[in-house]
């Protein structure tokens, strides 16, 4: 993976930035030794490690905004970093440039039932905000696989997802202001307590920019009444193509559950073994389906769901009887990545997304690649949105098997573009899918995309080197082509 | 009075704005100007028709995603997915009649670059929530595109957030992609009658934080309108739940055609009874602050008429016609956001029609803009102030 090569004016100069910077944030907010700086050098992306210049932690907005005047000041990059479960290597570090730790701002500052919304911190985890809220019957609803862990800051930065943002939406849905920092330190605020602020809207366009934009310093989000029912259907099919069907069906009969996942045959197999959720363990493809609502609702649509099911040749269908069996059920997709783990070194996570009606045809050619590139993939995802989560099984100890799994990865994404899908679905650009933007965009698109990026940041400073296949100068960019008099399109009607 | 370009393909729109850009040429951007008359006045050279450019390209109802392009009719739209059962779920108003038009106008482009909501804003989110991706040609006459066609999508940054609500000013769009949500199959509407407004917002407050999936609550006059959606079994309970949450109140319910009436009247603002030449404003505030701002206006100008939407977040205001359209008044305090929604154009061009921002903020807005559009060609000053 090729990152911008590191300045070594900047590198000379460490001494100094690492003195200014315990200017502005005193104590033990500022990590420059190798040891300390260990645990930093990755995200969830772990086969790509690099240490920081410095890591700072700063605990207050004012902070974050003098590093950040410091950094445009004297041209430092800054990687923004939350809790660093990014798999895309969002937040992994860059060697010339300051990581920026979030992890200090971890306060839930206000809950407001009446508006149904919460303000907190950008460190506080995606569950933190749920537990801060369940007692009077609220949650969050975007929930990650990672909620234990990740921090609502990086959520925004990343737009994710979770199990549930089929029925309630990704981040992006789910927030109604920010805080935020520009790389010249000043301080804007995007939104409230209200719904769409005239004026650009920001707060959408911050959502997914993957930290290149600004520091996020506050958040408001939504919060949800948690519905009063909630059950799960587990439907075992004998082919891929079976659960395939059953998805796109239950949505055309009118049904948006509030999850749909599946998995497939070596997936089901995994999950069993590490969690033992009561998988059928003859099935080819396994769906997960969450219902819920009031109990009537819930009763009747279980029912519905069931009848579509049957009539696409479900093997299995098991309704969980209560809260716990519901909690069980959802135990093996929810542990299945882990449960791959055991049985290979390592697994790299793809996660394109494609629409539902091409999903039999893109499993079928996953599998062809598998055989192409000699490496076993196993199948996890959210199938409701069409959303693929495949996981190479590879060993990154052995150079070529971390090279073959690096091709078919880009060939599954590859295949996603060439359906019609995306490369990314809920886990970011980041480094790893940087070099295939162009699959997907035109140099027009990406150079729409950086000029935006440079009406933020317009020396590239904040998380350099990600999402971008090729940084072009904004100075090049801003530039106007403009050929004066010449009317070359006399043939478009006019009035 | 300015020229008509008039593209009927992509291609002949990219054209239309590289010969713009090369003639120093500035553009009114219209799909079927249906809302002309919002937003700062402009003075601009020629005008942009987009009605020729226009289509459904794709409709999948499996996939819950329409493609079309930028001048089709709303209505056109709407007609198509009511077919298949499906609708736009964010319930694109209708403000022709409001602005002093015919009904049925407009195009859903339109609705879009306006990032316009009706009452299912609530649950299901604005315009911006379900554009999925677009192309266009951005003002130096480059076609670019964003987004895609599927439900989950981070790849780069999400600038149809950013174009929805931008009032054709960043990009002009050739073509969209739209998520559509299947239409329920029953509706009802509780009513709760003989309250004031100070109880109505608390009421609507308390039924959406229910666990009744309520996807509307209104105020008008002295009644407080509770909207359930769904299937048959479920409306029925969520609807005697709610009943429950108010036992003292006196209740009225309306069935599945009377809601559909009473909801398409408080989406396109008719219970506001706006006179014809009263200003009207488009306020968003924390819900539990919309009767405290009404009452301030209504201190100021016992004139005012209002009404409530989205829980209390919303509110219609109509006052009497000032050159000044009461615009301090109106923001006194205000924490949220007030559109001058309708006003003669001379009112309009002196005082700040939307929410005017902080300084970083609109010096930051003013940066994105020349992003997309470095020369100010697409309807130069229509946000003026922002
Ligand atoms: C086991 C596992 C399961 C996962 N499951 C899911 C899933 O189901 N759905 C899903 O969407 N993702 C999933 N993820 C990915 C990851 O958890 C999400 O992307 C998450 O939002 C990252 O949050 P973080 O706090 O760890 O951010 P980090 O990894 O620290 O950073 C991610 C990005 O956000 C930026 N950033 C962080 N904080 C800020 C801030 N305050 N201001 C500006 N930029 C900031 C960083 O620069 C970086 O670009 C999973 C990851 C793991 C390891």
């Amino acid at each position: 993976m090729q990152m911008p090569p590191l300045d070594p004016d900047i590198l000379a100069r460490r001494g100094e930035i690492v003195a200014a910077l315990k200017a502005i944030v005193p104590g033990e907010g500022v990590i420059d030794d190798i040891d300390s700086m260990r645990p930093f050098e990755c995200d969830a992306l772990s086969a790509y490690r690099q240490l920081p210049l410095v890591v700072v932690l700063p605990e207050t907005v004012d902070q974050v905004s003098a590093i950040l005047r410091y950094c445009q000041d004297h041209k430092v990059k800054v990687v923004p970093r939350g809790a660093g479960t990014s798999l895309s290597g969002g937040s992994m570090p860059v060697g010339d440039a300051i990581l920026l730790g979030m992890a200090k701002f971890n306060r839930i500052l206000e809950v407001d039932y009446a508006n149904r919304c919460a303000r907190v911190q950008p460190g506080v985890t995606n569950l933190g905000v749920t537990n801060a809220v369940e007692s009077e019957g609220f949650y969050y609803a975007p929930d990650p696989s990672s909620q234990i862990a990740c921090s609502i800051g990086g959520n925004v930065a990343e737009n994710s997802g979770g199990v549930h943002c089929l029925k309630y939406g990704l981040t992006t849905n789910n927030l109604l202001g920010l805080e935020l920092v520009l790389m010249n330190g000043e301080v804007v605020r995007l939104g409230g307590r209200h719904l769409d602020s005239g004026g650009y809207d920001l707060l959408g366009l911050m959502t997914g920019s993957e930290g290149l934009l600004g520091v996020v310093t506050e958040v408001t989000v939504r919060l949800l009444r948690k519905p009063s029912t909630a059950r799960a259907v587990l439907l075992g099919f004998p082919t891929e193509a079976g659960a395939a069907d059953c998805v796109a069906a239950v949505i055309a009969s009118g049904i948006i559950p509030g999850g749909m996942e599946m998995m497939d045959k070596d997936a089901i197999q995994c999950a069993e073994n590490f969690v033992g959720a009561g998988y059928p363990l003859d099935a080819e493809g396994l769906l997960i389906v969450e219902l819920d609502g009031p109990a009537v609702e819930v009763d009747y649509l279980v029912a519905r769901v069931e009848e579509i099911a049957k009539g696409r040749g479900a093997t299995t269908c098991r309704v969980s009887r209560d809260e716990q069996e519901r909690v069980l059920f959802w135990a093996g997709r929810k542990a299945a990545f882990p449960a791959v783990g055991q049985i290979t070194p390592d697994y790299m996570c793809l996660d394109g997304s494609v629409p539902r009606g091409r999903l039999v045809e893109v499993l079928g050619e996953i599998r062809r690649m598998s055989r192409k590139h000699g490496l076993r993939v196993v199948n996890v995802f959210h199938a409701g949105d069409g959303n693929l989560h495949p996981l190479i099984l590879f060993d990154a100890n052995d150079p070529d098997e971390l090279h073959r799994a690096e091709q078919f990865g880009a060939d599954i994404l590859r295949l996603c573009v060439r359906v019609g899908g995306v490369l990314t679905g809920e886990h970011g650009v980041g480094i790893e899918k940087r070099d295939l933007m162009n699959v997907q965009f035109t140099d027009t698109d990406l150079d729409q995309q950086m000029r935006v990026k440079c009406a933020f940041d317009p020396d590239h400073l904040l998380n350099p080197g990600k999402v971008f296949p090729q940084l072009r100068r904004c100075a090049e960019l801003g530039r106007v082509v403009v050929h004066h008099n010449k009317i070359p399109f006399p043939d478009i009607p006019r009035f | 009075m300015a020229g008509t370009i008039k593209p009927r393909d992509a291609r002949e729109l990219r054209q239309a704005v590289e010969w713009a850009l090369n003639e120093g040429v500035t553009l009114d951007v219209r799909g079927s100007g249906s809302k002309l008359d919002i937003g700062k006045p402009m003075r601009c050279d020629q005008v942009l028709d987009l009605s020729g450019v226009s289509g459904i390209v794709d409709y999948a109802p499996e996939e819950l995603v329409v493609t079309l392009r930028a001048g089709t009719p709303l209505r056109e739209v709407e007609a198509l997915l009511a077919q298949r059962k499906q609708m736009l779920a964010f319930e694109p108003p209708d403000l022709g009649p409001l602005l002093g038009r015919a009904p049925g106008e407009g195009t859903l482009v339109g609705t879009i670059m306006g990032n316009f909501a009706g009452p299912r804003r609530l649950s299901a989110g604005a315009a911006r929530d379900h554009l999925l991706g677009f192309s266009g040609v951005n003002g130096r006459g480059e076609a670019f595109k964003s987004g895609g066609r599927v439900m989950k999508n981070v790849t780069g940054y999400d600038l149809s957030k950013l174009l929805a609500g931008s009032w054709g000013t960043l990009a002009v769009l050739d073509e969209v992609s739209v998520k559509v949500l299947p239409a329920p199959d029953q509706t009802r509407t509780l009513l709760l009658l003989g309250v004031d407004d100070a109880v109505a917002v608390k009421a609507m407050c308390a039924a959406m934080g229910s666990p009744y999936e309520v996807s509307g609550a209104a105020h008008v006059g002295d009644r407080t309108a509770l909207r359930v959606e769904g299937f048959a079994p479920s409306v029925e309970a969520r609807v005697k739940g709610l009943r429950d949450l108010f036992p003292d109140a006196k209740m009225e319910e309306l069935g599945t055609l009377e809601s559909r009436a009473f909801w398409r009247e408080v989406r396109d603002a008719v219970p506001l009874g706006a006179d014809a030449d009263d200003a009207v404003w488009r306020i968003s505030s924390a819900p539990s602050d919309g009767a405290a701002v009404v009452a301030r206006i209504k201190a100021a100008q016992p004139f005012a008429k209002a009404f409530y939407d989205w829980s209390g977040g919303l509110i219609w205001l109509a006052l009497p016609a000032r050159d000044d359209a009461d615009h301090q008044v109106v923001r006194a305090g205000l924490l949220g956001h007030a559109t001058l929604i309708r006003a003669p154009e001379k009112v309009r061009a002196a005082v700040p029609v939307f929410q005017p921002l902080p300084p970083a903020l609109a010096a930051l807005s003013a940066r994105v803009k020349d992003s997309f559009d470095p020369k100010g060609l697409f309807n130069p000053g229509r946000m003026a102030g922002v």
